[in-house]
C-alpha cells in the first residue's frame, strides 16, 4: 500500500514493539544472571544495539524488495521478534559455554560468540520493523520516535512489575504473546489485508500465554553455580522459590547431609553450627537461615569468625564486661539473618537490619518464620527493605557497631566476577557516612573473604584511610584495625582512637582462635605472621605502607588496582592491572589465571567484538551494496554517530548518578529510565512539530545547549542535593528525580528525529544509513561508557557527551545536503 | 554424492575412534617434567621422588570423560561431570607434596572426584580413605579405582564433616571438597604432627592451598601457600 494511502504511522504497535524489546533486554539479562553470571549484561547491552544497527543495513539493502509490501514486512518483523525472543535464548541454552573455561579453553570464544548472535536476532528484528516505519514515515520520524521511545519507557517499569510476579523465562513467552499483540494492533492501524490477520495474530499468542503459564520454557543453569553444587548432594531440595526482580530466590533444605555454613570458623572452635536452609539468589550464595528457639548456646560458632571481633572490642556484655546495654547494632546486607543473630549472641541492646530483596525478609520473617524463631518480628529487631548505602545515608541514628555483612559468595568473588559491577557500598563516600552515623566510640566493621595475594582487604583499607583522612582525622592509623583468619579478613574503622584495652582485646581475640592481627595502632611485627603462615606477612607490611608517607606510591606498585573507590568510580571489585594480566597469562600454567579479575578483560573483549560485529554487520553491507552511492554526506555521519555515542553516554552516566539517590538500583533503574525515556519521547514530539532546515537547526543548537548547561549543572549541585534530599520518603525522591530528568530528558530527545527529519528533506535514501550508523554508535557507546566509568568516572563520561553533542550542533548547522 | 558420504562418514568414524595405541607413558612423563618445571620456576621446591614416581604412574586419562581424554595430559583443570573438576596436574603434586606422606602412611581424603588424587595418593601410602558426598560420582570412581587395581583405596559415599571414626587417626587429610570452614572432626582425627591440606577458590581456579599442620601437642597452626610464583609489589617485596 503507497504511503499516501495510509492513515498513519501503527503508533501503538510501535510503542507496544519497542516496550517488548526492552522488557525483552532485561529479561535477558536476568536469565543470564540466572544461568550463569550477571557480568554478561554488557553483552547483552551491545547485542541489543546491534540488532538495532544490523536491522538498518539490512532495510537499506532490501528497500526495494520491501518498499511495495511495507505492511506486509513489518507484520512479519513483529511476528519474528515474538518467535525468536524464546526461541533464540532456548538455542544459546543448548550452547555448551562455560565462562569459568574461558581462559583455559580457546573453544569456549565461538561458543560465546555463537551465543552472543542467536541474542542479537530479536533486536535485530524488532529494530527492523521499527526502522521501517521511521523510514516509510521519515517526515513524521519525530512521532514514530516519540511513539518507539515512550514504549520503551513503558516498557522499562512494567517488566519490573511483571518480574515481581513470573520468573524471566515465563516473562519471555509472555512477551512473545505481546509481540503477537503488537502485530495484531499493527494489522488493525495499517489496515493491513487479508482482514483477519489481526485475529490470527491473536489466536497465535494464546499458546504462548499457556506456555508461560505452564513454565515450558525452562532454564538449565551452569552446574558451577552454588545451587547447582548444592544440589548434587543427595537429599537437597528445593522448598521454595520466589520470582522477583532482583533476583529468584531459592531456598534449599538438605534432609540428609546438614549444611554448616559458618565462613572461615577458627581452627580451635569446636561448635558445629545448628540446623539451616540455604537461600540462593539467582543459583549465588548462599545466604543462611539458622534455626533458632531464642537459645544463644547453639549460636556458639558465630563468636568464632572474624566479624564477631568488634564485639569484644565494644565490651559486648556476653564477654563479660561491666556494660549496663549491649550495643545497637545496624547490619547492612542482613540477608536471611546470618550477622543479625551473631548480635543477639552478644547481648546487642537492638538491631536494625537493612535488607535489599522482600523476598528474603518475607520468607524469613513469614514463611519461615517459625524456623528462625521469629527472627526478623522480635521486638529487639527492626528489618528495613532498602538499600545499605541509601539507608544508611538517610538515617539519623547513631550505632554502637555498623555490620557490614558479607554476602557475596567465595566462589564467585575469588574468580572476579564482580570486577565491573558498580558497588556504592565500599566507596570513600560511603565509610565517610557510616561513620557519621556512628556514636562517638562507635566501630564500623567490614568483613571480607581473604584473597591471596591480599586485594580487597587492603583496597578496603586504603578507602578507610582515604575516609578517615576525608572527614579531617589526622592520624588515621589510630582508628583502624585488621584481622584475618584462614579465609575471612575484618577491618574495623572506629570514630575515636582504639584505646589500650580495646587493642588487648583485638589481641586477645586474635589469640584465642588463631586469627592473626593484620593491623592495629603500635602493633608489633613479629605478631603479624604467627597463625595462618604466609611467605610475607603481606596484611601487616602494606597496611604500614598504605598510612606512611609513600602511600601512593605502593598504591601504584601493587600489581593489583587497590587504588580507593569513590562514588564516581564505584568499581571495588575490580583489581585488574594491564602489566599484572600479562605476567599472570604468562604464568598460566602454573595456575596464574585463578588470580586475574578477567571481567574486565571480557569487557575490553566485549568492546571490540561490539566494534568488529557492528562494523561486519552493519557498515560492510551497506558499503558493499548499492547503498554507498546514498551514502550520507560527512557532516550528516558525524552528526549521527556523535548523537548515538553521545546518548549513551550520558544515559548510563546520569542513571548511575540517580541509583545512588533513589537508594535502591533496580527499581531505580526502571525508575530512570522510563523518565528519560518518556521525557526524550516529549522532546522527539517537539522536535515533530519544527519544520525546515533553519527551525530544525535551531532546535537541535537550543536542545544542544540547554542540555551542555543542564549537565554541567548537575554535576555541580547534584551531590550536594542528593545528600540534603535523601532522608525523603520514596515517593518524593521518584518525583525529584523525574522532574530532575525532565530538562536533560526532553533535550536529549530532540537531535535524533530532528536529523532525520533534515534527512527525510535532502536525501531520504540515505536514512537507513544514519539508523545504521547510530545504530553503530549505540552499540560501541554502551561498552564504552562502561569502559571509560572505569577509568576516568562518571563526571567525564558526561563531560565527553556534552562534548559530543556539541560536535553533533556543528555537524547540523553545516547541513545535510 | 556416495563419494562424499562415505568419506564424511570415514571421517566421523576417525574423530570418534577413542585414542587407543596412543603413546600416553610418553605424554605422561611430558606432563610430569612440565609440571616440575611449573614448580621450580614458581620458587616451590622439587617435590619429594615420591610424588614424581606416582605422577608418572597414574593414569590420568582414565579419569576423566571419554571426550576429554586427548586433554589429559595437558596442565590445566578439565570437567568431570554434575559440577566437578579434575584438579590441575601442577596443583595435585603441590598438595600431595605438602603433606609430607610415605609408605605406611594412612590418608583420609574428603572429596573423591574422578579418583585422581587418590590414586596419586595410593601410589605412595599404605591406604587411602575416600569420602563423597555426590553419590555418582563416587560410584563411578570407585569403581575406576577398582578397575585400575587401587585395593588400598576405600570410597565411601556420604558427609565427610565426621570423617571416617573407625580408621582414625590420618597421617594426612585432602579436603579437595569446598566447605566453608574445617569441619572440628576432622582436626580431631589428624595424628599429632599430621597434615591437612584445603584448595580454595572456584571451580578451575584454585586461588591458593592451606596447609593445616597439627603440632605435637594437638595445636593447630595453617600456612597459605600461593601456587604459583607472584610478587604482587613490583621491584620485590
Amino acid at each position: 500500500m503507497p504511503a499516501d494511502r495510509m492513515p498513519r504511522p501503527p503508533f501503538f504497535a510501535i510503542g507496544l514493539l519497542s516496550g517488548c524489546l526492552l522488557a525483552y533486554e532485561i529479561a535477558l539479562t536476568r536469565l543470564f544472571s540466572m544461568v550463569l553470571w550477571h557480568h554478561f549484561a554488557y553483552m547483552i547491552i551491545s547485542a541489543a544495539m546491534l540488532g538495532y544497527g544490523a536491522s538498518g543495513t539490512a532495510l537499506t539493502l532490501l528497500r526495494e524488495r520491501i518498499a511495495p509490501h511495507f505492511s506486509t514486512a513489518f507484520l512479519a518483523t513483529a511476528a519474528m521478534l515474538a518467535l525468536t525472543m524464546p526461541l533464540s535464548f532456548l538455542l544459546a541454552q543448548q550452547i555448551p559455554f562455560n565462562p569459568l573455561e574461558l581462559l583455559w579453553d580457546t573453544s569456549q570464544l565461538p561458543k560465546l560468540l555463537a551465543i552472543y548472535l542467536l541474542v542479537v536476532l530479536p533486536f535485530f528484528f524488532g529494530g527492523a520493523g521499527i526502522g521501517l516505519v521511521l523510514w516509510r514515515f521519515g517526515m513524521q520520524a519525530g512521532r514514530v520516535y516519540a511513539a518507539d521511545i515512550f514504549g520503551a519507557g513503558a516498557g522499562s517499569l512494567g517488566v519490573v512489575a511483571l518480574l515481581f510476579f513470573m520468573s524471566p523465562s515465563d516473562l519471555l513467552m509472555v512477551l512473545a504473546a505481546l509481540a503477537l499483540l503488537a502485530a495484531a494492533i499493527a494489522a488493525i492501524e495499517l489496515k493491513a489485508q487479508p482482514g483477519w490477520l489481526a485475529k490470527f495474530f491473536l489466536v497465535l499468542a494464546l499458546p504462548a500465554i499457556a506456555a508461560a503459564h505452564a513454565g515450558w520454557l525452562k532454564i538449565h543453569p551452569s552446574p558451577y553455580k552454588d545451587l547447582s553444587q548444592t544440589l548434587n548432594i543427595s537429599g537437597t531440595r528445593v522448598i521454595e522459590e520466589r520470582p522477583g526482580p532482583l533476583g529468584d530466590v531459592s531456598v534449599v533444605e538438605s534432609t540428609r547431609i546438614p549444611f554448616r555454613y559458618a565462613p572461615g570458623m577458627s581452627l580451635n572452635a569446636l561448635d558445629e553450627p545448628p540446623p539451616q536452609l540455604e537461600m540462593f539468589v539467582d543459583g549465588n550464595g548462599p545466604t543462611v537461615l539458622t534455626r533458632f528457639d531464642g537459645n544463644l548456646a547453639p549460636l556458639a560458632h558465630l563468636g568464632q569468625l572474624t566479624s564477631a571481633l568488634p564485639y569484644h572490642v565494644l565490651g559486648s556484655p556476653a564477654i563479660g564486661t561491666h556494660r549496663a546495654h549491649g550495643p545497637y547494632v545496624l547490619v547492612l546486607g542482613a540477608g536471611a539473618g546470618a550477622d543479625v543473630l551473631q548480635a543477639l549472641y552478644y547481648r546487642a541492646g537492638s538491631v536494625d537490619a537493612v535488607e535489599l530483596d522482600r523476598n528474603i525478609i518475607d520468607l524469613v520473617r513469614n514463611r519461615f518464620g517459625d524456623f528462625s524463631g521469629n527472627l526478623y518480628k522480635r521486638p529487639d529487631v527492626r528489618v528495613h527493605e532498602g538499600e545499605a548505602r541509601g539507608f544508611a545515608s538517610a538515617r539519623l541514628g547513631h550505632y554502637d557497631l555498623i555490620q557490614v555483612a558479607l554476602l557475596d559468595s567465595f566462589g564467585v568473588a575469588s574468580a572476579g566476577l564482580y570486577g565491573l559491577s558498580e558497588s556504592y557500598l565500599y566507596t570513600v563516600e560511603a565509610l565517610q557516612t557510616y561513620l557519621g552515623h556512628l556514636a562517638p566510640d562507635g566501630v564500623l566493621s567490614i568483613t571480607r573473604w581473604l584473597t591471596l595475594p591480599p586485594r580487597d582487604s587492603l583496597k578496603l583499607f586504603a578507602t578507610a584511610i582515604a575516609a578517615l583522612e576525608k572527614s579531617g582525622v589526622p592520624d588515621p592509623g589510630r582508628r583502624l584495625a585488621m584481622i584475618r583468619g584462614w579465609k575471612t579478613v575484618t577491618l574495623l574503622v572506629k570514630n575515636s582512637e582504639f584505646s589500650p584495652d580495646e587493642i588487648a582485646a583485638i589481641r586477645e581475640f586474635s589469640r584465642t582462635r588463631s586469627f592473626d592481627p593484620g593491623y592495629y595502632p603500635g602493633m608489633l611485627p613479629e605478631e603479624a605472621n604467627r597463625y595462618n603462615l604466609l611467605a610475607q606477612p603481606y596484611f601487616y607490611e602494606s597496611a604500614i605502607a598504605l598510612l606512611g608517607p609513600g602511600s601512593q606510591d605502593f598504591i601504584d606498585r601493587y600489581k593489583f588496582n587497590i587504588e580507593p573507590a569513590t562514588d564516581d568510580r564505584p568499581y571495588f571489585f575490580r583489581f585488574f592491572k594491564w602489566d599484572a594480566a600479562v605476567e599472570l597469562f604468562s604464568l598460566r600454567q602454573q595456575g596464574g589465571m585463578a588470580l586475574l579479575d578477567w571481567s574486565y578483560p571480557l569487557l575490553v573483549a566485549t568492546l571490540i567484538q561490539a566494534v568488529l560485529a557492528s562494523i561486519l554487520l552493519i557498515l560492510v553491507p551497506l558499503a558493499a551494496s548499492q547503498s554507498r552511492q546514498a551514502l550520507p554526506p560527512a557532516s550528516a555521519a558525524l552528526y549521527f554517530l556523535a548523537i548515538g555515542f553521545a546518548f549513551m553516554f550520558m544515559e548510563i552516566a546520569f542513571i548511575q548518578k540517580f541509583i545512588l539517590f533513589l537508594s535502591h538500583p533496580l527499581y531505580a533503574l526502571a525508575v530512570v529510565l522510563c523518565a528519560f525515556l518518556v521525557f526524550a519521547a516529549l522532546g522527539s514530539w517537539l522536535a515533530g512539530r519544527k519544520q525546515g532546515r533553519a527551525a530544525e537547526a535551531r532546535s537541535v543548537t537550543t536542545a544542544i545547549i540547554a542540555l551542555g548547561a543542564v549537565a554541567l549543572l548537575y554535576l555541580a549541585f547534584l551531590p550536594g542535593l542528593f545528600s540534603a534530599l535523601i532522608h525523603l520518603p520514596d515517593p518524593a525522591k521518584i518525583l525529584i528525580s523525574a522532574a530532575l530528568i525532565a530538562p536533560p530528558g526532553i533535550c536529549m530527545g530532540i537531535p535524533f528525529p530532528t536529523g532525520m527529519a533534515r534527512l527525510a528533506c535532502t536525501l531520504p535514501d540515505a536514512i537507513p544509513w544514519a539508523w545504521a550508523i547510530n545504530g553503530f554508535a549505540s552499540v560501541v557507546g554502551a561498552v564504552l561508557a562502561s569502559l571509560l566509568a572505569v577509568h576516568l568516572g562518571f563526571t567525564a563520561v558526561i563531560l565527553l557527551a556534552v562534548a559530543l553533542y556539541g560536535l553533533a550542533c556543528v555537524a547540523i548547522r553545516r547541513g545535510f545536503a | 554424492m556416495n563419494r562424499y558420504f562415505v568419506m564424511g562418514t570415514l571421517l566421523c568414524f576417525c574423530c570418534a575412534l577413542p585414542s587407543y595405541g596412543e603413546d600416553y607413558g610418553a605424554k605422561r612423563h611430558k606432563m610430569v617434567e612440565e609440571v616440575l618445571a611449573d614448580l621450580a620456576a614458581n620458587g616451590n621446591p622439587a617435590p619429594s621422588p615420591d610424588v614424581v614416581k606416582a605422577m608418572e604412574k597414574v593414569k590420568r586419562h582414565r579419569f576423566v570423560p571419554d571426550w576429554l581424554t586427548r586433554f589429559a595430559y595437558i596442565n590445566r583443570p578439565l570437567p568431570i561431570g554434575h559440577g566437578q573438576t579434575i584438579s590441575q596436574p601442577v596443583i595435585v603434586a603441590l598438595m600431595t607434596d605438602l603433606i609430607e606422606v610415605k609408605a605406611g602412611d594412612k590418608v583420609l581424603e574428603i572429596g573423591t572426584g574422578s579418583g585422581y588424587q587418590a590414586a596419586v595418593l595410593a601410589e605412595i601410602v599404605k591406604s587411602v580413605y575416600s569420602m563423597e558426598i555426590i553419590e555418582p560420582l563416587g560410584k563411578e570412581a570407585a569403581e575406576r579405582l577398582a578397575a585400575l587395581g587401587y585395593g588400598n583405596v576405600q570410597v565411601k559415599l556420604g558427609d565427610g564433616y565426621y570423617g571416617w571414626p573407625a580408621e582414625a587417626p590420618f597421617d594426612a587429610i585432602v579436603v579437595t571438597a569446598a566447605a566453608s570452614h574445617v569441619p572440628p572432626p576432622l582436626i580431631a582425627q589428624l595424628k599429632p604432627g599430621g597434615r591437612m591440606v584445603i584448595p580454595l577458590g572456584a571451580q578451575f581456579m584454585t586461588q591458593y592451598l592451606m596447609l593445616v599442620e597439627k603440632r605435637p601437642d594437638g595445636s593447630v597452626s595453617s600456612r597459605q601457600v600461593i601456587p604459583v610464583g607472584f610478587v604482587p609489589l613490583t621491584g620485590g617485596h
